[in-house]
């Protein structure tokens, strides 16, 4: 049975699609068979950031209303074995997602994968909601930054009560925060909230930290998940963070400013 | 004088101004957490109604909604200024 995980945090631009697409992409370079299912309907973009926006010919509303089949709608990611993306619709119709719908898709994938990742909407509207409702763990897209911790926290007060777990009294729903665009150099001047600021206010466990990497923006412009791009910092701190959503035990690297060596100094090169 | 206090002077870091900001309002935030969509707007009508009365500031009025094993208690607490 697949373990259903929303990719969530409230607030928009904070890096949910990009963690969405490079988490999935790292369970099944693990071996894991993984679907990434885009429930931002009307706004999709997991599609581009997994670069397969030409192979979309059916969607997840097309699946529900029964225009589709589940098989049809899913597409093979080209890169990596064991993993496929279930893309959102296009329409503007909000009410298209149904909760039924959902939980019928759902119920499909349970048996043939491993994982099950939601790329969430922002905001805290039915689409979030419905991304969030059947979940057993959550990620926690977080910025250092105030209007995304706070908003990250009205998410977690939701993951209590509008899930299904919640709703009715299972095991809660598993939370997991995930830093992201965080920049040593910053919380070194005093000028960004630091790693333990925001663990101490949102009291959830660290499942990884991301800092902030131009290796991000060329991995989307590319469509390749900045898992693939294992040389890069972001690379490296998703491929920890997906270690240890597997449960292994990984120290925490990038939050500390990184010196750089003699060489790297005198014939420059930007920052991986 | 001045130019040494000012030089003295050590300017708060804005990430710890950040970080009081956020546990205030997370603490609100985490108060209200669980309590029905409608207490904010029934607090603020209640105070309305209040007001009719007597003049009372905003943060004059304490409402909480406790549920016991069969039934829901809404307790009100306002604080009325000396007459």
């Amino acid at each position: 049975m697949a373990k259903i995980i929303v990719v969530t945090s409230g607030k928009g631009g904070v890096g949910k699609t990009t963690s969405a697409a490079a988490i999935s992409t790292g369970l099944a370079l693990r071996g894991k068979k993984t679907v990434v299912i885009d429930f931002d309907v009307g706004l999709r973009n997991l599609d581009l950031i997994m670069g397969c926006e030409r192979r979309v010919v059916y969607d997840l509303v097309n699946v529900i209303q029964g225009e589709a089949g589940l098989n049809q709608a899913l597409i093979r990611d080209k890169r990596v074995e064991n993993l496929f993306i279930l893309p959102a619709s296009q329409t503007r119709d909000k009410d298209a997602l149904t909760q039924e719908g959902v939980e019928k898709i759902l119920e499909q994938l349970k048996g043939d994968f491993d994982y099950i990742l939601c790329d969430s909407p922002a905001g805290i509207e039915r689409g979030a909601q419905l991304a969030m409702y059947y979940a057993d763990e959550a990620i926690v897209v977080t910025n250092p930054e105030v209007s995304s911790v706070r908003d990250s926290d009205r998410i977690l007060g939701l993951l209590g009560s509008k899930t299904q777990r919640a709703e009715q009294g299972l095991e809660p729903v598993k939370e997991h925060l995930l830093i992201t665009r965080y920049n040593p150099a910053r919380v070194t001047s005093g000028d960004m909230l630091t790693l333990d600021d925001i663990r101490e206010i949102l009291a959830i466990d660290l499942l990884g930290l991301i800092p902030e990497s131009e290796a991000v923006l060329r991995a989307s412009n590319q469509g390749v998940p900045v898992t693939h791009d294992g040389s890069s910092d972001a690379g490296q701190a998703y491929t920890d963070t997906v270690s240890r959503l597997l449960g292994e035990e990984m120290p925490l690297r990038f939050h500390e400013i990184q010196r750089k060596g003699l060489l790297s100094r005198m014939f420059g090169g930007s920052r991986r | 004088m001045k130019l040494l206090e000012f030089l003295k002077r050590e300017r708060k870091k804005s990430a710890s101004v950040a970080k009081e900001r956020l546990q205030i309002i997370v603490a609100h935030q985490r108060s209200q957490r669980g309590q029905p969509d409608y207490m904010p707007l029934l607090e603020r009508e209640l105070l309305e109604v209040i007001r009719r009365y007597v003049h009372v500031d905003d943060d004059a009025i304490q409402i909480s909604l406790d549920s016991e094993d069969n039934c829901s208690v809404l307790e009100l607490n306002v604080t009325l200024p000396k007459s």
